[in-house]
């Protein structure tokens, strides 16, 4: 009884808050309603019994993108609501093209026939492994390359990211440890032999 | 009713995505609500995997599921760094502006 009233309280809020992400006059506003839709998806996950990728989707999406969106969004100091001038001619083509892909989506899966099963067999693990265990054992055993492959990603956005935003900016003095430590004493001395009575 | 199947994570799964799609077209001008449209619909995929994955006891959906995570984490990383560099070096963030490679 709970949990159908769980699950069309959460995929409500979903669509709902991600209707107000597209539509809402202020960016602000978008990466709030944002953050609301992914944390309930993360209740939709944990209603399917897959704790650990709720809480990965609570860590990474509102910890780490969304936060990211909304620095992103105040330090650029545009003017977004011109940027809205105009979106509405395009509207009619959005919904027949939405509206195209909703229908065949919809046809895909009105065709399908669930079997009895499937509504029943909701599991989180097989046995009685916890989920995050269960995903431990074949993602660090099957899935080990493709594991190490996402880290490389990440590392390869994290120095993307960085050299792209990075710039030199002229005049600021900085330390140069190259140039200190290749600098020789006659650089910066000459040693001068000083006659006795005769001065420099 | 009253049961939760498949067919309905994937009937909200395929309403999130299209409604992804829709706000691509009505927020055409402004990269930053396209990004985050984007996200919507990588969210949707997410619950397709999940959903399977729970129904049909096989744990490799949710597998795929934290590479989605991994990949659209570094592209919205990758996307913002390029979009503040744009408004760095143009001043504007509208898409018609984005034209100086004339593709």
């Amino acid at each position: 009884m709970l949990q159908p009233l769980a699950f069309y309280l959460f995929a409500t809020i979903t669509l709902l808050s991600g209707l107000m992400v597209i539509t809402a006059k202020n960016p602000v506003h978008s990466v709030l309603f944002l953050i609301l839709a992914f944390f309930n998806a993360a209740g939709l996950f944990v209603l399917l019994g897959a704790e650990f990728v709720a809480m990965i989707l609570v860590i990474v999406y509102v910890g780490a993108v969304a936060v990211l969106f909304m620095f992103v969004v105040m330090m650029l100091d545009t003017g977004f609501a011109e940027l809205r001038k105009g979106a509405l001619q395009y509207v009619p083509l959005g919904l027949i093209i939405g509206g195209v892909l909703l229908a065949e989506l919809i046809t895909v899966y009105s065709a399908w026939e669930f079997s009895p099963q499937a509504a029943s067999n909701l599991v989180s693990a097989k046995g009685n492994l916890e989920n995050t265990r269960a995903l431990g054992e074949i993602l660090y055993t099957d899935y080990v390359y493709a594991f190490q492959v996402s880290g490389l990603i990440l590392l390869v956005a994290m120095i993307g990211a960085i050299v792209l935003t990075h710039r030199t900016r002229p005049g600021v003095r900085k330390q140069r440890i190259y140039d200190q430590n290749n600098r020789k004493r006659e650089d910066a001395m000459t040693v001068v032999k000083v006659e006795t009575g005769a001065g420099v | 009713m009253m049961d939760i199947g498949l067919g309905h994570y994937l009937t909200l799964a395929a309403a999130l995505f299209t409604m992804g799609i829709f706000g691509i077209f009505l927020n055409r001008r402004n990269v930053i609500i396209i990004l985050m449209c984007i996200e919507l619909m990588l969210l949707a995929v997410n619950i397709n995997f999940v959903a399977f994955s729970s129904f049909l006891g096989d744990l490799t959906g949710q597998v795929f599921s934290m590479f989605i995570l991994t990949v659209a984490a570094a592209e919205a990383a990758i996307g913002l760094a390029i979009l503040v560099i744009f408004f760095r070096n143009k001043g504007s963030i509208a898409v018609e502006d984005i034209s100086s490679m004339k593709g």
